[in-house]
């Protein structure tokens, strides 16, 4: 196969957030533009899955080189054109800077958000095309299917995952190849592959980014999963809300059924396998593994008790083999690189790399990929640079709803599975939301509780009434009406609905309550005993006031306030009314002098 | 109405399950009204409780017809922290609804969500579809007051 070479490549981010931002714009821009000036013999560009470094985008990758432009405007176009592609020069004022040493870096590989993560499992994220199946097929794609199908038995598959000790990376850590052992072993036929792609944890987009960015390791890595389990049906369950990951992997099955991957007599083998789309029409229950399967069956995802294990009786009562996007994406690299060479990375009990998802008060948000075992704090500090705007870091949280909140006296924790679990949170599929002193630690119990109560599926009565009961209880916290007894109940409640419950939902719910009580039980105290919010948050403890000093009386908050509770005349400090004032928070967003202050 | 029970038979000949079926009647219709329902569990040979319970079990599904335009606020934890609980109580006050209502003149619905996956510039919201980043109260004025 012969094809063109170029001096040079523009990769524009595909990903959700950039999209947001009008990358397809600028794409479609760059196209017209080289295409005008007679360009496209000697540039290529292309679109790329998400590039990881959500907060700067849109981002613009130039290749060879690797120069990476953020917040890329469709106006700035022509100037990428003339001085990167053509001259090789940097338009500098899109160039990377480092927001606390102001130092520019040109290069992706330098920027500190990069530098210390390794991408096993985003190597092709913002670097193929994901509509294109012959870009990750040059990149090794399929080779690993090749390898496994031609070259290995089933149970040399399996042996080979197994001594990888890759985990699940859905949450449990469950050992993979274990799981794979017990499906094949299992009596029934047929057997079915289901691809977990129901990413419903709150401030999480591991799974959607890596099929955004890279559909077809996912589906390599479920046929790989087909071929050692004996099944020759697969199941992709992705969320409703993620209508790009499931155009993009429909894409990817056709281009794929096309090359003769999926479908009858893979590779010329006696193997075949197909590959179909389920979408969930929004239950964050559904990311368990038995009310997922429920849900492809066309009921309501209830859970069920288990055993029987999916793997024994799961889809159809058939035995089915449930693994996260992000585990079946793994395998190709396994099966390629060796079980030893996975096993190399990562830390004793946990192999490999974990991606998560880093947002909330955090200078670079994205998505990264460590190896497991590296400490929050370098996470947090190292890659994501810290808590921008000079705060102070308070808690990062860790697993999702379900997870926890850990304090800064737990920065150096290395991120494994059984250290977070020591310390209150879990792994969970990869959320980790940073949070700063503006945020309360009550009420953001309080969120968890009110997303967990909400999303309870109703059938078990500890997760159904013991949610609401502890909302209802923070709630009259956070109001200021609660007593110092209601810290008993609330352990005693999470203790009933961790024991009690029938699903990993109401057993964690409590999570978020208990870890916060571990470690901020001073603020539950201050607004208990002081009726006192110290962050700052609490509508029923705070007043927002203007700062007669800083106020110029420019008026801004006054036109803008929704309820016309501020007065004042031009030029002199303003006054909000508190009984009109509804604590929205316009007239500090809009004041320009930092004269609005929250008491 | 014929050309949903159309798509019912079709879908249903060829075993797309109910999930998929609701799915589809609502993108045509914007909701899913209770004859459709009905007439959903009669040609699939369902209980219409099934049916009823399955439509109500899942967030994504409506049995009210909806504005003219869909204002989907994402109260994500990672937009959570950034503030969507201010910007949640602005678009209230600003419409006269409450989360999930739709105003009389039917041309907003506001929805609060969980998570639309954009959390690298929240607070967001997914108006009509589209998602707008980096929100704040006095910006989501400015497109209320535009869309109205």
């Amino acid at each position: 196969m012969s094809h063109k070479v170029y001096e040079k490549t523009v990769l524009c981010c595909g990903g959700t957030g950039c999209i947001a931002g009008g990358s397809e714009s600028i794409y479609f821009s760059f196209l017209n533009e080289i295409k005008r000036r007679s360009l496209d013999k000697k540039f290529r560009i292309s679109i790329t899955g998400c590039h990881g470094l959500c907060e700067m985008g849109p981002i613009v990758v130039v290749q060879p080189e690797g120069i990476l432009y953020c917040h890329t405007l469709i106006e700035d176009v022509p100037e990428i054109i003339d001085k990167t592609l053509i001259k090789s020069d940097l338009v500098e004022h899109l160039v990377y800077k480092n927001p606390k040493t102001l130092e520019i870096i040109p290069k992706y590989k330098d920027i500190p958000f990069y530098k210390y993560q390794k991408r096993i499992l985003l190597r092709n994220c913002g670097v193929i095309n994901p509509e294109n199946i012959k870009e990750y097929i040059k990149r090794e794609g399929y080779s690993a299917l090749r390898k496994a199908i031609l070259d290995m038995s089933p149970l040399q598959i399996i042996n080979e995952i197994k001594k990888s000790g890759l985990r699940g990376r859905g949450g449990a850590g469950f050992p993979t190849g274990l799981k794979w052992e017990f499906t094949k072993k299992a009596n029934g036929e047929p057997k079915y592959i289901v691809g977990n792609a129901d990413e419903g944890d709150p401030g999480a987009f591991m799974d959607r980014s890596l099929i955004e960015g890279d559909p077809h390791s996912l589906l390599e890595g479920m046929l790989i999963a087909g071929y050692s389990i004996g099944a020759k049906e697969g199941y992709i369950y992705c969320r409703a809300e993620y209508p790009l990951a499931i155009k993009r992997l429909k894409i990817a099955i056709k281009q794929a059924k096309e090359a003769g991957l999926i479908g009858k007599n893979i590779l010329g083998s006696n193997f075949s396998f197909d590959i179909k789309i389920k979408q969930g029409a929004g239950a964050f229950v559904c990311g368990e593994e038995t009310a997922l399967l429920a849900s492809i069956e066309g009921r309501r995802g209830e859970p069920r008790p288990r055993p029987p294990f999916p793997a024994n009786s799961g889809l159809w009562g058939k035995p089915t083999n449930i693994n996260n996007v992000k585990s079946y994406s793994y395998i190709p690299q396994i099966i390629l690189n060796g079980a030893d060479w996975f096993s190399s990375i990562g830390t004793e009990r946990s192999k490999g790399t974990m991606v998560f998802a880093l947002t909330g008060k955090v200078v670079s948000t994205g998505l990264v990929e460590v190896p497991i075992g590296m400490s929050i704090r370098e996470l947090v500090f190292d890659i994501g640079g810290g808590v921008p705007l000079g705060k102070n870091f308070k808690a990062v949280q860790i697993g999702g709803p379900l997870g926890g909140c850990l304090p800064a006296e737990k920065l150096d924790l290395p991120i494994d599975y059984e250290p977070i679990i020591e310390a209150g949170a879990i792994m969970g599929s990869g959320g980790m939301i940073v949070v700063d002193n503006e945020t309360c630690m009550v009420e953001f119990a309080k969120y968890f509780l009110q997303f967990a109560s909400d999303e309870s599926c109703g059938q078990c009565v500890p997760c159904r009434l013991g949610g609401e009961r502890m909302l209802e209880i923070l709630t009259r916290i956070t109001d200021g009406e609660g007593k110092l007894e209601d810290l008993k109940k609330l352990e005693k409640l999470s203790r009933v609905m961790n024991q009690g419950s029938l699903c990993a939902l109401g057993q964690l719910t409590p999570n978020p309550v208990l870890s916060t009580l571990r470690y901020f039980k001073d603020e539950y105290i201050a607004h208990i005993v002081d009726k006192r919010c110290p962050a700052g948050e609490c509508e029923a403890l705070i007043t927002y006031h203007i700062d007669e000093k800083k106020c110029t009386g420019c008026t801004r908050c006054l036109r803008k306030c929704p309820q016309n509770a501020i007065s004042g005349e031009k030029k002199k400090p303003h006054k909000i009314d508190k009984r009109l004032c509804i604590k929205c928070g316009v007239c500090k967003d809009v004041c320009k002098f930092d004269a609005v202050y929250i008491m | 109405m014929d050309s949903i029970i159309k798509i019912i038979d079709e879908m249903n000949k060829s075993n797309e399950g109910l999930v998929p079926i609701l799915q589809r009647v609502q993108d045509k219709l914007g909701y899913l009204p209770i004859d459709i329902l009905e007439a959903i569990s009669e040609k699939m040979n369902l209980p219409y409780n099934q049916v009823f319970g399955v439509t109500t079990f899942y967030s994504q599904f409506r049995l009210e017809p909806q504005g003219e335009n869909l204002i989907q606020l994402c109260n994500g934890t990672a937009c959570h922290v950034k503030g969507s609980k201010k910007i949640i109580k602005t678009i209230e006050e600003k419409l006269g609804i409450k989360k999930g209502e739709t105003t009389e003149n039917m041309k907003f619905t506001f929805q609060v969500v969980y998570c639309i996956g954009s959390c690298g510039l929240s607070p967001t919201a997914m108006i009509n579809k589209k998602v707008i980043p980096k929100l704040t109260s006095s910006k989501i004025l400015k497109i209320l007051e535009e869309l109205s």
